[in-house]
């Protein structure tokens, strides 16, 4: 079962990964097998552990999964849903009963007065099948309309890395900058801080651990750099 | 008609620009060099340069052309009206039709389009310059911005003409040879596959001059391939960690 990558190595699509039927795959879509022989289908950095190997894609967008949390804009409300955008191939649906707690009467009640068009939310999807377009739900602890802070945009396959093993890179973040962070997993991010200037190099911090996603020792960098940026700014001595 | 006394192959063998006759022109790739798309690539072979964007996948407007269970792909090959020597209008060409829809089967054999049902994944090829082999630079560029648009492809594509002057068969043909010689023959291919995704012949060769420029053509394909994985990895290599 030779494996024919390194692991951390960059692969582009059509790259042969392996040969042979014992290695095993763990991959969404980006690796796919034809007779014996693996091949990567995607730009990004291989993941080699004993028999298994896995690409993790460093380009791509957003596709729904159910249970997955992420950040949407309301881009239309209709007489009980809202359209959300949730920066992946299909506009998601809120229904009004999955965001209020008491039943919803539209001749006595407008949808605007919950989520007007442009509203920030963060959401799950409860509903996904690939038939239909995503249902929205608000409805759980962390849920609901974001009122403050700053949203940025990563590249949605980077979130893994922000996010890192177990959490590593993302509470790093959090605690070194003291912000609150939440991560879509459509590539939006919410940074709450205790000052605007605590958000500033938190999101400098994100972007750069984006544009880095396939360098190691990321962790210590941009923790050095996050003490470098607050030292800037006179937040930190 | 040809011009009186230009040769296309000279005495020693080589090509009007010098070249051999199973030598490439000189190729410049580049990922990413548009920020509005979701992907992006440039391609110049020779004096052809083409530029490719990918969008998607996304929704699909107008909506009655939605698939149930297949990503739609949508290809527009299109040559800007400074391209040529003579102005060409920018109205689509029936050639430019035919060309958009051969790169498109091409394409839709190598994404895996069954797995974003009901979405759409448009390309756009803009031919800048051309130079003969615009539709192979173009499936390259293509394919290049798919892959940096991430999304899933069996291969990257790789593609080259054949063509036959003066008797002769030669690698990735010029203008002055497409127009004087007695054939074109563009292909493309899956290279690590070994698959052939676009064959087309213009002009007349023999069964086994056909077979002579498969060869060639596989040959020229594999140092295009090359070019291609270099120029993809090379947006990431160029993105050092910064020093602290």
């Amino acid at each position: 079962m030779p494996i024919l990558v390194q692991h951390r190595q960059i692969v582009v699509p059509g790259q042969l990964l392996a040969e042979g039927r014992d290695v095993e795959v763990k991959s969404q879509h980006t690796v796919y097998r034809v007779g014996d022989k693996l091949y990567s289908a995607v730009i990004g950095l291989a993941e080699v552990q004993n028999s298994r190997i896995n690409v993790i894609a460093l380009e791509g967008f957003y596709f729904p999964k159910v249970d997955d949390i992420v950040i949407g804009i309301i881009i239309d409300l209709g007489l009980t849903s809202w359209t959300v955008d949730i920066r992946a191939p299909y506009t998601a649906i809120l229904h009004a009963n999955d965001a209020l707690n008491k039943p919803f009467n539209p001749l006595k009640d407008n949808l605007r007065r919950y989520f007007d068009v442009g509203d920030l939310l963060v959401a799950k999807i409860s509903v996904f099948d690939r038939t239909r377009n995503p249902i929205l739900t608000v409805r759980g602890k962390g849920l609901g309309k974001i009122t403050k802070g700053k949203i940025v945009e990563i590249v949605p396959s980077r979130v893994p890395r922000l996010i890192g093993k177990k959490g590593s890179m993302i509470n790093m973040i959090k605690e070194e900058t003291r912000c609150q962070i939440v991560v879509g997993l459509n590539g939006r991010v919410w940074v709450v801080g205790p000052s605007p200037l605590h958000e500033e190099v938190a999101i400098l911090a994100i972007k750069k651990v984006e544009r880095e996603t396939h360098t190691t020792g990321l962790t210590d960098r941009v923790r050095a750099f996050i003490r470098e940026e607050l030292k800037k700014r006179g937040l930190m001595s | 008609m040809k011009p009186e006394g230009l040769k296309l192959i000279n005495e020693e063998g080589l090509r009007v620009d010098g070249r051999k006759p199973d030598e490439l022109r000189p190729v410049v790739m580049e990922v990413g060099v548009l920020k509005n798309a979701d992907g992006s690539a440039y391609v110049q072979q020779g004096n052809t340069k083409v530029i490719a964007a990918v969008y998607g996948p996304r929704e699909i407007h107008p909506k009655h052309l939605t698939l149930p269970d297949r990503a739609i792909l949508r290809t527009r090959y299109h040559m800007v009206p400074y391209s040529t020597d003579e102005r060409k209008s920018p109205a689509p060409t029936r050639r430019e039709i035919e060309l958009s829809k051969v790169i498109r089967e091409a394409l839709e054999s190598v994404i895996f389009v069954e797995l974003y049902p009901r979405t759409t994944i448009d390309v756009f090829i803009e031919v800048i310059q051309a130079d003969a082999g615009t539709r192979t630079a173009g499936i390259m560029a293509a394919s290049l911005a798919l892959a940096d648009a991430g999304i899933p492809m069996r291969d990257l594509v790789a593609a080259v003409a054949v063509g036959k002057v003066d008797g002769q068969l030669v690698l990735d043909i010029n203008q002055l040879e497409d127009e004087y010689g007695e054939a074109d023959m563009p292909i493309a291919m899956m290279p690590s596959l070994g698959k052939i995704v676009l064959l087309q012949l213009n002009g007349v060769l023999t069964e086994e001059e056909f077979k002579q420029a498969l060869q060639l053509a596989k040959k020229g394909i594999m140092k295009l391939y090359e070019y291609e994985q270099q120029a993809l990895r090379k947006k990431y290599v160029e993105i050092k960690p910064e020093e602290v």
